[in-house]
């Protein structure tokens, strides 16, 4: 099992090349800013942009439940997807009871999807 | 090579030394094919409309994108008064970073591949799943309407495509019985009439290898996706309150994606480094050219599409991936599974 989990090295050491250019790339101009004298805050420049005036309302305001909707049907067919990829390796060896079993379970979820459709859940006008 | 240098400086070390050589033969080439990608979708995009695109600095124009970065790079980080700070910073750092990692199981060629895990789709399907982080994370620390609205509507976006991408991947995943990409693509050897590469001309691939095609724009946020920066709605989106090389981090980032989902598509449907045809003078190209040729394919036809075609409304890009590509993908693992069932496994037999 060593082996395995020793693929993954490569990956960690990527993810940390990844965040030290990126860091880099982010921070670095902040310098070079205060060296080339770009760096010249002021407060109507630090205010939010709202197309020329200031800002009329706070910004974590209400917004539309369906965002919330979209974010709850994602988890249930992100779930079943996650069910979905090791059945999907392993098809040859399960045989056709296990091809069985992920059918029903699938025509469950599609039996929801199609409650969801039917209550609108998935409509935007 | 790895060999080489363990054998010179000691087992870890020279494997440290060498694993950080190969990260950098892979992220540097990156960012600079990133900065030419950049070039070629705007004379794409010029010659499409007629227009010159950028010409003056350099032969062709060729190092516009380097004076651009240039020029950003020089100029000052505005963080509002009303930020998140800490958030503000990070948002770009890690849309960086999460353009950059997937990049780590790509395979360039036969062996040619950073980390070769046994789970390598499911890894960048995770890693593909992290960018929506960076936008939302942006929207949200800059603390201004437009940006808020965009991270919202880019959230949900990016969410609803990947639901209809997973279910492409177990379509692909069934067919070759294997999460590791270059399994994946030796299973692709001959897969048509024994000498064509590739799933895609597999009639019952062929309509996931369009679905995933423009699910992979519709989760880069390409146009005619790209309603999370429409900039007659929403300024430039969740990037509007960013300015110098944080901004240009999301540009990259985004453009970073873009490469990662033409290499996909290539790997996962066209036969990623073999050539198109099983045929021993074909395989005298090296994988690499094979593959690059692949991607530059792919992102053509991203390029094609973002000058031709006109922007999606929100509501009918929810009803596109809800209620035409989902149930479509959702059947297509029946269909492939049964099919597999009956004529590989040998069921009802």
């Amino acid at each position: 099992m060593a082996s395995v989990a020793a693929g993954y090295l490569p990956i960690l050491l990527f993810l940390g090349v990844a965040l030290v250019l990126s860091s880099v790339f982010v921070f670095s101009p902040m310098v070079a800013a205060r060296f080339t004298g770009a760096h010249k805050p002021y407060a109507d420049k630090l205010s939010e942009y709202e197309c020329g005036f200031p800002a009329f309302e706070d910004s974590r305001a209400q917004f539309d439940v369906r965002f919330y909707l979209v974010a709850i049907l994602f988890i249930i067919f992100d779930l079943e997807a996650a069910f979905l990829f090791p059945w999907a390796v392993s098809l040859g060896t399960i045989g056709i009871a296990g091809w069985a079993a992920m059918m029903i379970f699938l025509a469950e979820l599609t039996l929801g999807f199609v409650y969801a459709w039917k209550k609108g859940a998935l409509e935007w006008e | 090579m790895t060999e080489w240098f363990q054998g010179t400086l000691g087992y870890g070390f020279g494997w440290f030394v060498a694993t950080l050589i190969l990260i950098l033969m892979i992220a540097l080439p990156l960012m600079l094919s990133v900065a030419m990608i950049i070039y070629a979708d705007r004379k794409i995009w010029a010659a499409m409309a007629l227009r010159r695109g950028p010409n003056v600095v350099g032969p062709f124009g060729l190092l516009q994108s380097f004076a651009d970065g240039l020029k950003v790079y020089l100029k000052e980080t505005i963080i509002p008064s009303s930020a998140n700070r800490g958030l503000f910073i990070l948002a770009p750092i890690l849309t960086f970073t999460v353009a950059l990692i997937g990049w780590a199981v790509i395979p360039f060629g036969p062996k040619m591949v950073l980390a070769d895990i046994n789970v390598g789709l499911l890894y960048l399907l995770a890693v593909s799943s992290l960018s929506v982080y960076g936008v939302i994370i942006a929207g949200w620390a800059s603390n201004s309407k437009y940006p808020f609205y965009s991270a919202l509507r880019a959230a949900a976006q990016m969410v609803s495509y990947e639901v209809s991408v997973g279910f492409v991947l177990i379509s692909v995943i069934l067919w070759a019985g294997t999460f590791n990409l270059s399994g994946i693509i030796e299973a692709q050897r001959g897969h048509i009439f024994g000498f064509i590469n590739g799933f895609g001309l597999n009639p019952l691939l062929f309509p996931m290898a369009v679905i995933f095609l423009i699910s992979s724009m519709a989760e880069t946020a390409r146009a005619p996706f790209d309603l999370t920066e429409a900039e007659s709605e929403l300024v430039a989106g969740f990037q509007t309150e960013y300015s110098s090389m944080s901004f240009a981090l999301f540009w990259l980032g985004e453009y970073g994606n873009v490469l990662l989902m033409c290499a996909l598509n290539a790997t996962l449907f066209w036969g990623g480094w073999l050539p198109p045809l099983d045929w021993g003078p074909l395989y005298a190209v090296p994988g690499i050219v094979w593959l690059f040729a692949k991607i530059f394919g792919f992102f053509f036809i991203f390029s094609w599409v973002k000058a031709t075609v006109p922007r999606y409304r929100y509501d009918q890009l929810m009803r596109l991936g809800w209620k035409i590509f989902l149930p479509i993908s959702l059947f297509w693992v029946f269909l492939v599974s049964g099919y597999l069932m009956v004529t590989r496994y040998g069921a009802f037999s």
